[in-house]
């Protein structure tokens, strides 16, 4: 009978990621008594990776080293873990909720005939049943899904599980063989985005603005904020549309949602759109001038007043509280 | 070139959401249907490759009553003919289900493009495409900015975290479509008009070769309960001049807060 966990960890440019590793720590923690845990990383030359998955303490690691995984195709990474879930049968599949898990493993779902489950934000258990909760309408409801399958696929949002501490390297490294499907689409090039310091959707902090800025001439005084904090830059819809910032920095409806430990909103009103992308944040701070902004209503701290005033003040407190810590 | 859009009609995205009196779904009373924002992306793409190329464009959405108006509002941005797919065992499906039925729409029509949102409004479950391009046994790109098709190849930019990835691939393709990619038109008054005289083809699961193989005992996800998020504890605005203003608050994320 399907049993246990099987957690695909992603790693770019030979670094794994930050919410894969959340990823593999909530399965060993949901694990119960005789249930596995079992580690699946893909790529090429990824074998060195193991050892640092080891830390995590999974039971065991599978490896997919092979060339024809040096860049990404759907198809190869879902003919991976497709083999991957045949030979540890397990009862769940984890991954984190990133573009590539996006991609991919709804097809692996697929192919396998079984459900997915993405986005997740929480798990309930009952027994050893695993119970789902997510966001729906961009965060304004949530949903306790139930699954009635023996094999299901889930994905984590980033951002929200914590990081189990290293433990002894455990789990043995076992090779997985992948009979390559056919590849009718695949990555040739990988341009790393301008602008973009800090990805908005994995950031601890965020700092964000709206038309409260006045003008795109106006964005170095948040990011010297976002240098300050080590956070990332985001937007609101309304700038996105005015031209003054391209749309990958938008947070909300048709754009990211986010769930930081702290967020900045400065000059942004907070449509509904934009509360939708960004109210699961853990702590959010408002500065706006009009003191009856929607946003204050979200926010744990609030700011009556100039963004273009605050701000720069702002920076240079933050930067004297890191000199004194 | 055969160029299919899958859109669903989602509540317009200022609906105030409430919760229905099972907790299994949300109260749809006095909520007004839209097309899925992200699916706008899919139905200019549809038609900008038509310009460019030659060829026409089906859309297709699953779902009640609602569809109705929202495929005549992609009639009107300029697609050629609409398909309903509609049937009492289409309530409530989950994604791999709703796959199922959109694949079994698709898969005869000879298309050689099929463009979706990437994620619809409302489930946000962003997963229907890539289920769709394995069901139709099929090249997926999904997230996508820039998409150019040459003959039967496309080359396609999409957004992943801190970069872009270029890829390259064969059609058929299901690509799914995110803001930045165009600019949707919006539907002109003559669009409107010529769009409401159009008539809407309906397929049930019996037509479409899927009665008995999707929705009831089929469905494996289902909702168990649907709740408003917790609200976000009681605020407090922090007065004083600019600078006392910002000496606490900096001080709060510190010490009250353990943000900073």
């Amino acid at each position: 009978m399907s049993q246990g966990y099987l957690v695909f960890v992603e790693q770019r440019n030979g670094q794994l990621r930050k919410a894969s590793v959340e990823a593999l720590s909530e399965a060993k923690r949901r694990a119960q008594s005789g249930e596995t845990v079992t580690a699946f990383l893909v790529g090429s030359g990824v074998k060195a990776l193991a050892a640092e998955v080891a830390k995590y303490e999974p039971s065991s690691i599978l490896v997919a080293d092979s060339e024809q995984f040096a860049s990404y195709s759907t198809e190869a990474f879902t003919a991976a873990a497709a083999e991957a879930v045949k030979k540890c049968d397990p009862r769940y599949v984890f991954a984190a909720h990133t573009a590539m898990a996006k991609d991919f493993i709804p097809r692996v779902a697929a192919r396998l005939d079984a459900p997915c489950i993405a986005d997740v934000m929480a798990l309930q258990q009952e027994g050893s049943n695993l119970l789902p909760v997510r966001p729906m309408y961009s965060g304004k409801c949530w949903g306790v899904y139930e699954i009635d399958a023996p094999l299901s696929f889930i994905t984590l949002r980033p951002n929200v599980f914590a990081v189990n501490e290293q433990g002894a390297a455990a789990g043995a490294v076992e090779d997985l063989a992948v009979t390559s499907d056919k590849v009718t689409a695949k990555v040739v090039a990988v341009h790393a985005s301008e602008g973009a310091k800090i990805e908005l959707s994995e950031a601890a902090i965020i700092v964000a603005g709206g038309r409260g800025i006045k003008g795109p001439e106006n964005w170095p005084v948040l990011q010297s904020l976002c240098d300050a904090l080590g956070a990332a830059l985001g937007a609101s819809r309304a700038v996105v549309d005015a031209g003054w910032i391209d749309h990958q920095f938008q947070v909300g409806q048709t754009g990211k949602t986010v769930s930081p430990q702290l967020y900045f909103a400065c000059g942004i009103s907070g449509a509904i759109q934009h509360l939708a992308g960004m109210s699961s944040s853990k702590v959010i701070v408002a500065i706006n001038k009009d003191p009856d902004a929607p946003i204050f209503k979200f926010a744990n701290y609030g700011i009556v007043g100039d963004v273009l005033e605050i701000v720069p003040k702002l920076t240079s407190e933050v930067r004297k509280l890191h000199e004194h810590n | 070139m055969k160029i299919a859009v899958c859109v669903k009609a989602v509540p317009d995205t200022e609906t105030k959401i409430a919760i229905a009196a099972d907790k299994k779904n949300i109260d749809y009373t006095g909520v007004r249907f839209i097309t899925s924002p992200y699916d706008e992306f899919a139905i200019e793409e549809a038609l900008k490759q038509k310009e460019k190329h030659g060829g026409d464009t089906t859309v297709i959405a699953l779902g009640g009553a609602e569809c109705t108006d929202v495929l005549r509002d992609s009639l009107a941005r300029g697609i050629d003919s609409a398909v309903h797919l509609s049937d009492a065992d289409f309530a409530n499906l989950d994604t791999l289900s709703t796959a199922k039925v959109l694949a079994a729409a698709i898969k005869d029509g000879g298309y050689d493009l099929v463009f979706c949102g990437h994620q619809g409004a409302g489930g946000d479950n962003s997963q229907v495409p890539s289920m769709l391009a394995e069901l139709l046994g099929c090249a997926q790109t999904t997230m996508v900015l820039k998409l150019e098709v040459e003959g039967t190849t496309f080359k396609a930019e999409r957004e992943i975290e801190g970069a872009h990835e270029s890829v390259e691939g064969t059609l058929p393709a299901v690509i799914s479509c995110q803001k930045g990619l165009n600019e949707p038109r919006y539907p002109g008054i003559k669009g409107v008009m010529a769009a409401r005289r159009k008539e809407i083809a309906v397929k049930d699961a019996t037509a479409l070769g899927v009665k008995g193989s999707v929705g009831g005992a089929n469905v494996k996800v289902r909702i168990k309960e649907m709740m408003l998020p917790p609200d976000r504890p009681q605020g407090r605005k922090i007065e004083g001049d600019v600078d006392s203003q910002v000496k606490e608050l900096v001080s709060l994320l510190h010490s009250e807060a353990h943000v900073l």
